[in-house]
């Protein structure tokens, strides 16, 4: 098993003739990614890379029966695109782009709550479940089928720790980056909660950086509710306070979210931190050796 | 984006929200015009730079006459202002803003600031206004009110009414205030902003409220839809490598140590400068060079870091994902042809053709130490470049 997505997850790119909509649509077919269709308004009936491109998400869902979409449209209609694949039913919606407006974003959020449809990202790497399904932009060939889940809001650090798994022999079940941006869909609570619930996930990496509360809220969570072995890693110890680090969420201010604050809160709620990048995988190896669970994930 | 205050003033006038914003001046004589066109007898000359804190760094100045307006003006411009928000190498000062002097019977503090984290616009104010309010906001939080406004229903009656009683305002000046507000909260939405801070916010000697010190910053990436703001963005307030590294669309901050660092991604990145300074190290940068840079990115990168005198050694640390690390080679051997390299490098390549990208390096004839082992490689550019700094 996995989450979110697995071998009958069927596709559909919005922004397929793009020129990253194109190229990332070829690497998730050569995946082994079931898509099924594109979306540009305006160039329906084009097919891409073997696949039919459609002028609206209602359309191409159906024709295809697609039951998930990655946005790579550009930034300033990249909210529309999202909306759109919401209103046409899709129940996952994995929007990679970066740099939307965050008033848009708030908009989008705010219309989300309570629907049916679940957005991971924006700004986000997309999901993998290896072997089945890569939706988004992850370099496919690092992943291993297995049993840990991996949980991210950085794009490169979710390859960095998903590649020392791999190494270790320590397959993941799903890994996803949920994106850097203050406002996104899918947060580290709903991520933990998923990989709890799912029987073939024996434990979980959870890659954090500088900037708001979300890990130390996942960590307060995971310490009343989850009963697998989760390990962490905080991004930027050493960044300067008050700068800008790339991500919009990425901020520190007033003392919040720095990521020593953030190392202490976790470690404070059981969940064991790598002290350095080079240590994310072998800090999970050691859990899972204390919790006798090493030979089950290899 | 940040904007000067003389600007942020203009779009407070446009919103019909009174202020005492004043005509910007380039030079001394400038000044004394813009003295001369505001009339009366006191002024206040102001330096415009993209920083607060400027009032306790003496760049806030009174002035009686026009003649005392062009003094200042002529010590102020060119000076270099060092405040709490500067750093300690402190902001040259380009341009002034003067305006004519009020008299001033209470300070208030009033913000509209985007609170990403509770999902709203938070709107911030305070009976105790002026040069303390960071004090305030970290010894009696309870003097500060506050409420979130959701934008799918925006700023409502009662918000204001709430916000506007915490300030002990008369009947006349409460009405003042809503109107305030409301046109305030419309120019943060038409305008993409992520900050306007009124501080103080002033009640005049006639018992008028009008904003006094200005902030103003707008979300970057809405920017395409407002060129008119574009438009008034400052290169001098930039930091002239960063500025560079802006037209290669790469992220760069430079910071104090001597490890020059060329990353992709920024939580890669961040976590890399981590790793140096967790072996003895001290990283001079912050640069995230994106996840598809082009050959030609990786050479604009590169030149940058080695521009820092500080630099004694290069890591370049990148995980090939949508980066190839063939493109990546090919862009250091290729800015390594232009610019002399006096300086150790480790590179760390991982990921997609990670070994296409090795032999390129190892075919260039660079003095490069090239592994694959994050810690080993993190170890070896701390070591050659001389260990920590003093």
């Amino acid at each position: 098993m996995s989450i979110f997505i697995n071998q009958d997850t069927r596709v559909l790119v919005q922004g397929i003739t793009g020129s990253q909509g194109k190229f990332h649509t070829e690497q998730m077919i050569a995946y082994g990614t079931k898509v099924v269709g594109g979306v540009t308004p305006g160039k329906g009936g084009q097919e891409v890379c073997g696949v039919p491109v459609f002028d609206s998400v209602q359309e191409a869902v159906q024709q295809t029966g697609a039951n998930a979409s990655v946005v790579y449209v550009p930034p300033a209609f990249a909210a529309d695109g999202i909306l759109e694949a919401s209103e046409a039913g899709l129940p996952l919606v994995v929007c990679i782009t970066e740099g939307i407006p965050i008033l848009d974003m708030l908009r989008v959020k705010k219309h989300l709550n309570g629907r049916a449809t679940r957005l991971i990202g924006p700004n986000c790497p997309g999901l993998t479940t290896p072997d089945e399904c890569k939706i988004g932009i992850m370099p496919g060939f690092i992943h291993k089928k297995g049993h840990i889940g991996v949980v991210s809001r950085s794009g490169t650090l979710t390859y960095e720790a998903v590649h020392q798994l791999t190494v270790l022999g320590l397959g993941q079940s799903t890994a996803i980056g949920i994106g850097g941006d203050p406002i996104k869909g899918t947060g580290f609570l709903d991520v933990l909660a998923a990989f709890e619930a799912d029987p073939d996930t024996y434990g979980i990496v959870m890659i954090g950086e500088i900037g708001g509360s979300g890990e130390e809220e996942a960590a307060r969570w995971i310490q009343s509710h989850m009963t697998k072995p989760v390990t962490a890693f905080v991004a930027g110890r050493t960044a300067p306070p008050g700068r800008r680090m790339g991500h919009a969420g990425a901020i520190v201010s007033g003392g919040q979210g720095g990521a020593k604050e953030k190392i202490e809160a976790i470690r404070a709620c059981g969940v064991p931190v790598a002290d350095t990048l080079d240590r994310i995988g072998v800090t999970m190896e050691e859990a899972l050796r204390k919790h006798n669970l090493l030979d089950r994930c290899r | 984006m940040k904007i000067h205050e003389h600007q942020a003033a203009e779009l407070l006038s446009q919103y019909q929200v009174p202020n005492a914003g004043g005509p910007a001046a380039f030079t001394p004589a400038e000044a004394a015009e813009a003295a001369s066109s505001l009339g009366g007898d006191l002024f206040v000359v102001k330096a415009q730079i993209h920083a607060g804190g400027r009032g306790k760094a003496g760049g806030v100045k009174l002035a009686h006459s026009i003649a005392e307006v062009e003094k200042i003006a002529g010590e102020l411009l060119g000076k270099t202002l060092v405040t709490k928000q500067t750093g300690p190498q402190g902001k040259v000062v380009h341009r002034l803003m003067v305006t004519r002097g009020v008299s001033i019977q209470k300070e208030f503090y009033l913000s509209f600031v985007m609170d990403g984290a509770n999902e709203g616009v938070t709107l911030m104010a305070s009976a105790e206004g002026g040069m303390e309010i960071e004090e305030t906001a970290a010894h009696h939080p309870e003097k500060i009110a506050r409420c979130l406004i959701d934008p799918v229903v925006g700023l409502r009656s009662f918000q204001i009414r709430r916000v506007a009683h915490t300030l002990g305002l008369t009947k006349e000046q409460e009405k003042e205030f809503a109107a305030m507000a409301g046109n305030l909260y419309r120019l943060f939405i038409d305008k993409d902003c992520s900050l306007i801070e009124l501080n103080p916010l002033i009640l005049t000697g006639e018992g008028h409220l009008m904003a006094l010190d200005i902030k103003m910053d707008f979300d970057g990436n809405a920017l395409f839809r407002h060129p008119e703001l574009a438009e008034l963005a400052d290169p001098l307030e930039e930091d002239p490598k960063e500025a560079e590294a802006g037209k290669y669309r790469l992220n760069y901050i430079p910071l104090t140590g001597n490890i020059g660092c060329m990353v992709n991604g920024a939580g890669l990145a961040m976590a890399t400068m981590d790793i140096i300074k967790a072996f003895g190290g001290e990283p001079a940068n912050f640069l995230d060079v994106g996840g598809g840079a082009s050959a030609e990115q990786v050479a604009g990168a590169f030149r940058i870091l080695l521009s820092d005198p500080h630099v004694q050694g290069l890591f370049i640390n990148i995980f090939g994902g949508i980066m190839r690390c063939d493109v990546l080679a090919e862009g250091i051997v290729e800015a390594a042809r232009q610019v002399e390299v006096k300086v150790p490098m480790v590179v760390r390549l991982q990921g997609t053709n990670a070994d296409i990208g090795k032999k390129l390096l190892n075919a260039s004839g660079l003095d490069i130490h090239s592994t694959d082992d994050l810690a080993e490689a993190a170890h070896l550019i701390v070591s050659l470049s001389g260990g920590k700094r003093a």
